[in-house]
């Protein structure tokens, strides 16, 4: 192979989320003559960004004074807010709204949306965006230290061999590198584990989000109105919710998200997510409605215990790289805004990665998490518990001087023969998607099929021998998007990797139990096309 | 010789399209927009072309408002030289099309038009016959090869009955079909270099062209949803549902 082109830049972002657009913007703010690029594996910029998204509106105000004239294209002020306890056969309890959980002044955005209109924001300054190429690998200098990033090659056959439309990806060379790919970022996990970021801290732990953006029946949504639902069609074990934000022009967008550390072997979330539909409540306002969009995410929940340090020879990692989403808020796009800011204004001072670590856990970002870093394990010993434990939390504001350790996700599901799960009182389901495959069709999901898998399987025996006695395939069900599925071949069980289903979410990166499934990026502008998620 | 190349900008093809309530047209809010897949193809031949030396110019021309500047900007990105965006915010159809690419061509001297076969919007498949009756000039549509020699081109077309191979004088028009070629991937500094390439906005009036309306569209629907199926246990009983349902 021929040497690889190079392109020279001051500073390379990796991933064009809030986070990322947000330290881009605010580098070119301060020093106007530095280059800076954006690269984003999504076809275009908001592509694959799925949130709720409630925001605190504080860093925008920060970052961009006067975006209130002209606001990201969905920005509805949220007017109301309620929460739900969710019981089986129907039955409802309006629940007191915790102080974390009240939106008065925040707004209700399509993060995708609102990263589009970011990006026009930072091209406006000059910032080189180029979505549509992924961030293949990490490009190091004669010095071994983080000098940039490596473009993946495309028009790369299945077997790894050049098509005729091959082109070798370049490399892009800059002093610094932040890494801002969001949750369990490929690259982020390699730098994690070279630079040995999180020997001083727990576990990283995750919870699996996924949306549906929908067009209601005339009348039916509320604009402004922000309803959180705990309870069914979870049981006290799982911790997970449900959010419906009620949006503009009859749309609402509906998500659930649970907890990846559930011990249930045989739970599918994907399944969870529809029964929650069909509570009589939200089944009222989506009957005769139809879907426009949907996906799934993985979320960081580890909050302060399970922060990495933040810093390594030539590069950083902020927003949910680092895991800075404040769980019992549901909320981390102003903390991943806030911590892009912070990263930019350190460069601007030091014009080097060293020091941003000491600066970030000092900053606004850390001290939230800090305040509420006992919420989230508390909920361990099941939800009524977790209730109490969080609401003393809550009034003590933190302060209690101790912290509960954060568990890992993979080792958390009991085996098959170990657990009994309990009664759901799951029901009959007709709202669409009927399936996850109907359901990956709204994500408008796309992979050249003649492509590498990029769901690399380390040790591929272990699925039909341990994985298949001890926890029946558990991929086949923790994946929203069908991507594993055990098939028979030739009378002989056998593991069949669906890649182009895949919606990027990295669900399996994180819960398969031997931890041998390795989510790399496919070929740069693969993947979903969200719209308004 | 300068090849002309069409580009539109059209709802992206892995987009799932959806017809507004209220029927007056499809939902564009927060899609994503892309060059028409059949101009890719148009492009990437001409650009093969010119790479062999039959051409020395390939020019993208695309009509529309600033924001196919998006798409054309792309184009220069794969390899156009240069860029003309036909400036209008009227909605246009393909006659008023054809008449104002026709106008880039006699202005620019171009001898070879490369169009998609069709858009994947509106599917009509009628600029690039319009252009070359409108210019008197010989056509080659559905392509599925194309080889200059001298002053002429023979063009294999894709039809019903199978392959055709045609040979045409220049200056002519061929439009393309899917199996021409694959188009390449963008180069990343081929970005940054396609900001720097010239892209020329002419306004439609300025061409001479009027924006014409031959056709009236209606309403938007979309396809009736299927229906839901049932499983018959055997030949008598499916005869007996057809029948049932006046089908048979």
């Amino acid at each position: 192979m021929s040497e690889r082109e190079i392109m020279e830049y001051d500073v390379i972002v990796v991933g064009a989320g809030p986070a990322g657009l947000s330290c881009a913007i605010r580098l070119k703010q301060k020093k106007p003559d530095l280059m800076v690029a954006v690269i984003e594996k999504g076809a275009e910029v908001g592509a694959h960004i799925l949130s709720g998204a409630v925001i605190e509106p504080e860093p925008l105000d920060a970052l961009l004074p006067g975006w209130r004239d002209d606001p990201p294209p969905i920005c509805i002020p949220v007017e109301r807010d309620e929460i739900w306890l969710l019981r089986a056969e129907g039955k409802r309890t309006r629940l007191p709204t915790p102080p974390q959980q009240r939106n008065h002044g925040n707004v209700i955005v399509s993060l995708g949306a609102m990263c589009g209109w970011l990006a026009q924001k930072a091209e406006a300054l000059e910032v080189d965006i180029f979505p549509g190429y992924a961030a293949a690998d990490i490009r190091y200098t004669d010095e071994g230290v983080v000098g940039g990033v490596i473009i993946g090659d495309m028009g790369v056959d299945r077997e790894g061999q050049p098509k005729d439309t091959y082109m070798q990806g370049i490399e892009i060379h800059a002093p610094v590198t932040i890494i801002s790919e969001g949750v369990r970022g490929h690259l982020a996990k390699r730098l994690i584990r070279q630079y040995d970021l999180a020997k001083d801290c727990d576990p990283q732990t995750y919870g699996i989000g996924m949306k549906e953006l929908w067009r209601v029946q005339p009348g039916k949504s509320r604009p402004g109105l922000v309803q959180h639902t705990t309870g069914w069609p979870l049981d006290s074990k799982i911790y997970g919710g449900s959010f419906i934000y009620h949006l503009d022009k009859d749309r609402i967008a509906i998500g659930f998200v649970c907890g990846l550390d559930y011990e249930d072997p045989e739970f599918t979330p994907f399944e969870a997510f529809q029964q929650m539909k069909h509570h009589p409540m939200v089944k009222d306002l989506l009957e005769g409605g139809q879907i426009l969009s949907s996906g799934a995410r993985a979320i960081s929940e580890g909050g302060f215990q399970s922060l990495p340090k933040c810093e390594m020879p030539g590069a950083l990692l902020i927003g949910d790289s680092a895991g800075t989403l404040n769980v019992p808020k549901i909320k981390g796009v102003h903390q991943a805004m806030r911590c892009g800011m912070l990263a930019a204004d350190h460069l601007a001072e030091t014009g080097a990665p060293e020091g941003f670590d000491a600066k970030l856990r000092e900053s606004a970002v850390v001290k939230e998490l800090h305040k509420v870093r006992n919420i989230r394990p508390a909920f361990y010993k099941g939800f009524w518990r977790g209730f109490i434990r969080a609401a003393i939390e809550t009034v003590t504001m933190g302060k209690l001087p101790f912290t509960t350790p954060v568990h890992a996700d993979d080792t958390s599901l009991s085996k098959t023969a170990d657990y009994k799960p309990p009664e759901r009182h799951w029901v009959d389901r007709d709202l669409p998607p009927r399936d996850r495959l109907a359901s990956v069709y709204f994500a408008a999901t796309e992979h050249d099929e003649d492509q590498p898998v990029h769901l690399q399987i380390t040790e591929p025996d272990v699925c039909t021998t341990r994985c298949t006695t001890e926890y029946n395939n558990p991929c086949t069900r923790f994946c929203p998007a069908n991507v594993y599925e055990m098939v028979e071949e030739d009378g002989q069980q056998a593991l069949q990797i669906n890649a182009a289903n895949c919606v990027h979410c990295k669900t399996c990166d994180i819960k398969d139990p031997y931890q041998v499934i390795n989510w790399v990026t496919p070929e740069g502008g693969s993947g979903p096309t969200y719209q308004n998620m | 010789m300068k090849i002309l190349v069409g580009i539109k900008r059209v709802v992206d093809y892995n987009v799932r399209v959806r017809v507004l309530p209220d029927g007056s047209g499809v939902d564009t809010d927060g899609v994503k927009m892309s060059v028409n897949p059949f101009d890719e193809i148009a492009l990437e031949e001409a650009l093969r072309l010119r790479e062999a030396g039959k051409a020395e110019e390939v020019i993208v021309v695309s009509a529309g408002g600033d924001e196919v500047q998006q798409q054309l900007r792309t184009g220069l990105a794969m390899g156009a030289d240069r860029a003309i965006q036909v400036k209008t915010d009227a909605s246009l159809q393909p006659l008023t099309v054809a008449r104002a690419f026709l106008q880039v061509v006699e202005k620019e001297g171009v001898e070879l038009v490369i169009l998609g076969k069709q858009a994947i919007d509106d599917d009509n498949s009628q600029t690039a016959q319009m252009m070359a009756a409108l210019w008197g000039r010989p056509q080659a549509t559905f392509a599925s090869r194309v080889v200059l020699d001298g002053g002429k081109a023979a063009v294999t077309r894709e039809v019903d009955a199978g392959l055709e191979t045609i040979e045409i004088d220049l200056p002519a028009v061929i439009s393309v079909d899917l199996r021409l070629n694959e188009p390449r991937f963008v180069k990343l500094p081929d970005i940054m270099k396609a900001k720097r390439k010239p892209l020329d906005v002419v306004p439609l009036d300025d061409l001479g062209v009027a924006v014409e309306g031959n056709l009236e569209i209606r309403h938007h629907a979309p396809p009736k949803p299927r229906e839901k199926g049932i499983m018959v246990d055997d030949a008598a009983q499916l005869v007996a549902e057809l029948k049932n349902r006046g089908l048979l």
